[in-house]
C-alpha cells in the first residue's frame, strides 16, 4: 500500500470544536463497495461522522486530495457523504478510510445497493411541477386582475385575448403540474377507493375544460387562474409532506446501509480479503479485530478476548470469551484479534432477526390512520354530493319554480356545470392539504434546533397521544458509558491515559476521556480479561483489574461498580473507579413527565441491583429487571391492550424491536444503528429534556392541525353555499383559496419559538 | 391596446427565463449541500 503523508493539521476532529473527534475509529475495509464510473475511474461513497464546519471540509477534502492517484473528492456537509474517485489501482481505498479516521473521523463505507434511492427523485420532480404551477398562477394573474378590474369597461374582444393567452398557459402548465394528482387518484379508482385527489383532479379536469369552453364561446367566467392556483398551493402541501416522509426514508437507509459494513474473510488461501456482509457463508473464518463488531453470528475458533455486548442485551459489564466459545453478531470484540467461524449467515444472524422484529412493528403501525387522512375520508364524499347536487339542482330547480310562479332564469347545461365547476374548486382542499403539513414542518424545525430529530410527520400525531413512558437503563437513562468518578491524581490519571489509549475496552476509553487530550504509551502489551502493560519513563506500568496490576493492594469493598488499578514502578498502587452515571436531568425528566400526567416505567435487561438503584435515583416506583427483548415486547402489547399509549425510550438492539412496536419511540443519538432507525425521534446529547420538549411540541401542534381542520371546515361551510347558490366569479374563488391557505399557514407559523432565530 | 401585443410576449419570456433559471439551478444540484455550500465561502483558494 502507499505510504500516506501524515496531515498537517494538528487538530484532531473538527477545528471549530463542533463535535468530539471520534475515538478509536473502525477501520473497516471499504473495498466491496468501490463502483467501476463510466469514465474508468474508481469511486466511493463514506459517510464522515463528525463533520460540521468550513474547516472539517478543508481538512479532509484537502487530505483525500492529497493522496496518490485521486482525481476528485468532495464532501456534502448537509448529508456527512464523501465522494471520492481515483485512478483504477493507484491506491488502496482502504488508504482513504484510514486518512479521514487519522484526521479525527469516523468514515464508514456504506452499500451502495442499499442507499441508491436516497437521492431525492421525487422531490426534485414535485419541485419542478410546483415552480412550473406558480410560474402559471402568477403569469395567469396578469391577465386576469384586468378582467377583474375591468369589469363593464373591457371590450369582449380584449376579455377574449385575455382568456386566450390564459388558456396557452394554463392548458399545458395545469396538465403537467397536475400529473402527481391525476396519477394518485387514478391508483385510487383502480381499487375502486377515492382519496383526496380524486376531486382535486376531477376539479382541475373540470375547470379547464369548462373555460375552454367559455373562452371559445366568449363567456365571461374562466377558471385558468383558480385551477393553477389550486395546483400551486396543493403543490406546496404535497412538497413538505413529501420532504418529511423523504428525510424519515433517507435516514433509516442510510443506518441500513451502514449495517452493512464489511467482513475481514480468511480465504483458504490464507489471505485475508474484505467482502461484503452479505457474502459471508456460514463456514467462513472471519478475522476479528479489536474494535471490530462481530457481523455474524459465530464461533471463536483462535484466541480469546473480551466483548461488549451492551447493545443486544443492555449489560454494561465486559464478557470474556475464549476459543469454542459463541458470540453473537453486534457484539463488539474489545482487547484482541481473534479467528472466528461464521455459523450463519448475516441474513439469520440474531441482528438481522431484531431487524425483522422491527419490521413487523412498523408495518403494524403504517395502519394507524393519520388525522389528514380520516379529514379525506369525510370530505371526499361530502364535496363530491354537493358538486352533484349543484348540477342537479341547478338543471332541475329553475324549471320546477317557474312552474310555482317563481321569476327564475333557466341556466341550462352549461350554467349548471359551472356552478358545480365552482363548488368544486372553491371547496378544493387546499386548506385542508396545507393544514397538517405546514403544522409538521414548523414543528419539525423546531424540534430539530434542539437536537431532536422527527423521522416521520405522524410520530408527532403519535407522540401527542403517548400516555405512558417506557424507558431502558443503559444508554437511555443512563449515559451508557462508565465515567470516572471520584477525586484522582491529575499525574497518575495522565500517565494511566497514556496507556489507556491503546485500548478499545470501555474502562480504558472512560480514562481516556476523563484525562482529555494527550499521547499514547509507546508498545502497550494487552493481555485479555487483564489489563495492559508498558514502560513508563524506564519504569514498568501496569494498568487492568487488581490482581493484574496491583496484586498487593488489598480489596476494602468500598465500590461495587467497575474499577480499574495502575501501578507504575515503584509507587503505591491507585484505583480508578468507575459508574455509569444517570444522565444529569434523568430525575427532572421523570419528574417533568410526571407534572404531564405521564407515568414511567423502567425496563432493563441488565441485573436487579443495578435496575433499582437506577430506578431510585431517578424516582421512578415501577421497574423490571433482566427483561429480554421479547418481554419489552410482550410489556408495550400488554399496556396497549390496557388503552395506554406508550412512548418508549431506548438505545440497544435489545430495545429495537420494542422501539418498533410501541405507539411512539424515541432513541439517543448514541443508540446502534438499528434502534435509530425503529425509533420515531431520536435525540442528541447527553439530556433527556428534548423529549420533554418534544411531546410539549407535539401536543401544541396537534393543537394546531385541529385548529387548521377546524378552520377548513368553517370556511368550507361558508364558501360552499355561496358555490351552490351560483354567487362565485373566478374573482371570488382565487381570493378565497388564496386566503383560506394564508390564514392555515400562518397558524402553524405560530408553533414557531418566539425570540429565536438563526 | 395594441402595445399589449408586444408587452404579452415580452412579460411571459421574462417569466419563462426565470423558470428556467429555477430548474437548471435544481438540476445541477445547487440545492443539494446548502450547509456546505454556506461553509464553503469560508475556504481560500489553495493555489
Amino acid at each position: 500500500m502507499a505510504a500516506v503523508p501524515a496531515p498537517l493539521n494538528t487538530q484532531h476532529g473538527c477545528p471549530s470544536g463542533l463535535g468530539p473527534p471520534a475515538d478509536g475509529p473502525r477501520l473497516a475495509d471499504p473495498s466491496p463497495f468501490v463502483r467501476r464510473e463510466k469514465d474508468g475511474r474508481d469511486s466511493l461513497e463514506l459517510l464522515v461522522k463528525g463533520a460540521h464546519c468550513a474547516g472539517c471540509i478543508r481538512k479532509i477534502e484537502g487530505a483525500v486530495r492529497a493522496l496518490p492517484g485521486v482525481e476528485n473528492t468532495r464532501l456534502n456537509l448537509t448529508t456527512g457523504r464523501l465522494f471520492a474517485s481515483w485512478r483504477p489501482g493507484a491506491l488502496a481505498p482502504r488508504a482513504i478510510v484510514e486518512t479521514v479516521g487519522r484526521l479525527g473521523y469516523e468514515a464508514l463505507p456504506f452499500d451502495p445497493e442499499a442507499s441508491r434511492h436516497s437521492k431525492d427523485e421525487t422531490g426534485r420532480d414535485l419541485l419542478i411541477r410546483l415552480a412550473v404551477a406558480g410560474f402559471a398562477m402568477m403569469n395567469i394573474m396578469m391577465f386576469s386582475v384586468p378582467v377583474w378590474s375591468g369589469v363593464g369597461e373591457m371590450g369582449e374582444g380584449a376579455r377574449g385575448l385575455m382568456h386566450w393567452v390564459s388558456a396557452l398557459i394554463a392548458l399545458p402548465a395545469c396538465l403537467y403540474a397536475a400529473q402527481p394528482f391525476f396519477r394518485s387518484a387514478a391508483a385510487a379508482l383502480k381499487q375502486r377507493r377515492a382519496n383526496m385527489d380524486v376531486p382535486i383532479s376531477l376539479g382541475v379536469i373540470l375547470a379547464l375544460s369548462i373555460s375552454v369552453y367559455e373562452t371559445a364561446s366568449g363567456g365571461p367566467h374562466a377558471y385558468f387562474d383558480g385551477a393553477s392556483m389550486l395546483l400551486f398551493f396543493l403543490l406546496i402541501g404535497r412538497y413538505l409532506d413529501h420532504r418529511l416522509r423523504h428525510e424519515a426514508r433517507s435516514a433509516a437507509q442510510d443506518l441500513l446501509a451502514l449495517q452493512a459494513v464489511t467482513a475481514q474473510r480468511l480465504d483458504p488461501d490464507g489471505v485475508v480479503r474484505a467482502v461484503a456482509l452479505r457474502d459471508v457463508a456460514p463456514g467462513d473464518r472471519l478475522h476479528l479485530a479489536p474494535g471490530d463488531r462481530v457481523p455474524v453470528d459465530g464461533v471463536i475458533e483462535q484466541g480469546a478476548s473480551e466483548f461488549d455486548k451492551a447493545i443486544l442485551t443492555g449489560e454494561t459489564a465486559p464478557a470474556p470469551a475464549g476459543a469454542g466459545d459463541a458470540i453473537p453478531a453486534g457484539a463488539v470484540n474489545l482487547t484482541r484479534p481473534l479467528i472466528m467461524r461464521a455459523t450463519r449467515a448475516a441474513a439469520e444472524s440474531t441482528v438481522a432477526e431484531l431487524a425483522r422484529l422491527i419490521e413487523a412493528g412498523e408495518q403494524a403501525r403504517a395502519r394507524r390512520m393519520r388525522i389528514a387522512d380520516k379529514a379525506a375520508s369525510l370530505y371526499v364524499p361530502v364535496v363530491h354530493t354537493l358538486a352533484a347536487l349543484t348540477f342537479i339542482g341547478w338543471l332541475a330547480a329553475p324549471p320546477l319554480l317557474r312552474a310555482w310562479g317563481y321569476d327564475i332564469a333557466d341556466l341550462g347545461l352549461r350554467g349548471a356545470l359551472l356552478n358545480a365547476v365552482a363548488v368544486l374548486i372553491i371547496t378544493c382542499p387546499c386548506a385542508l392539504g396545507l393544514a397538517v403539513p405546514a403544522v409538521q414542518i414548523v414543528a419539525t424545525a423546531r424540534l430539530f434546533r434542539r437536537g431532536v430529530l422527527v423521522k416521520s410527520g405522524d410520530a408527532l400525531e403519535r407522540l401527542a397521544q403517548a400516555d405512558y413512558v417506557v424507558l431502558d437503563k443503559t444508554g437511555t437513562l443512563t449515559l451508557g458509558r462508565p465515567a470516572l468518578v471520584g477525586a484522582v491524581d491529575a499525574a497518575a490519571l495522565r500517565e494511566a491515559a497514556s496507556l489507556a489509549r491503546a485500548s478499545h475496552h470501555p474502562l480504558a476509553r472512560a480514562l481516556v476521556e476523563a484525562a482529555g487530550p494527550g499521547r499514547p504509551a509507546a508498545e502497550v502489551i494487552e493481555h485479555p480479561g487483564q489489563g495492559l502493560e508498558a514502560s513508563l519513563a524506564g519504569a514498568p506500568a501496569r494498568l487492568g483489574r487488581r490482581a493484574f496490576a496491583a496484586p498487593e493492594a488489598g480489596d476494602d469493598g468500598a465500590h461495587a461498580g467497575p474499577e480499574l488499578w495502575f501501578k507504575h514502578g515503584e509507587a503505591a498502587p491507585i484505583r480508578f473507579r468507575f459508574e455509569d452515571k444517570l444522565r444529569p436531568d434523568a430525575a427532572a425528566a421523570v419528574a417533568a413527565f410526571r407534572a404531564r400526567g405521564i407515568d414511567v416505567e423502567l425496563l432493563s435487561g441488565d441485573r436487579p441491583e443495578a435496575v433499582e438503584a437506577a430506578a431510585r435515583a431517578a424516582g421512578i416506583a415501577t421497574w423490571r429487571a433482566s427483561v429480554s427483548p421479547q418481554d419489552k415486547i410482550a410489556r408495550l402489547a400488554a399496556l396497549a391492550a390496557a388503552g395506554r399509549r406508550p412512548l418508549m425510550i431506548g438505545d440497544g438492539l435489545n430495545d429495537a424491536a420494542a422501539l418498533a412496536a410501541a405507539h411512539v419511540s424515541a432513541a439517543p443519538g448514541a443508540a446502534i444503528g438499528a434502534s435509530q432507525a425503529a425509533a420515531d425521534l431520536v435525540f442528541q446529547g447527553e439530556r433527556l429534556s428534548p423529549i420533554v420538549e418534544a411531546l410539549d411540541v407535539a401536543r401544541k401542534a396537534e393543537r394546531r392541525v385541529i385548529e387548521n381542520l377546524g378552520f377548513s371546515a368553517l370556511y368550507n361551510l361558508i364558501a360552499a353555499p355561496i358555490a351552490i347558490f351560483g354567487f362565485v366569479t373566478p374573482f371570488i374563488a382565487a381570493f378565497a383559496m388564496s386566503s383560506s391557505s394564508l390564514v392555515v399557514t400562518l397558524n402553524a407559523l405560530r408553533l414557531r419559538e418566539k425570540g429565536r432565530s438563526q | 391596446m395594441s402595445v399589449a401585443i408586444y408587452l404579452i410576449p415580452v412579460a411571459l419570456f421574462m417569466g419563462a427565463v426565470g423558470l428556467a433559471a429555477f430548474i437548471w439551478s435544481l438540476k445541477s444540484g445547487q440545492y443539494e449541500d446548502l450547509k456546505g455550500a454556506a461553509a464553503r465561502i469560508l475556504i481560500d483558494d489553495e493555489d
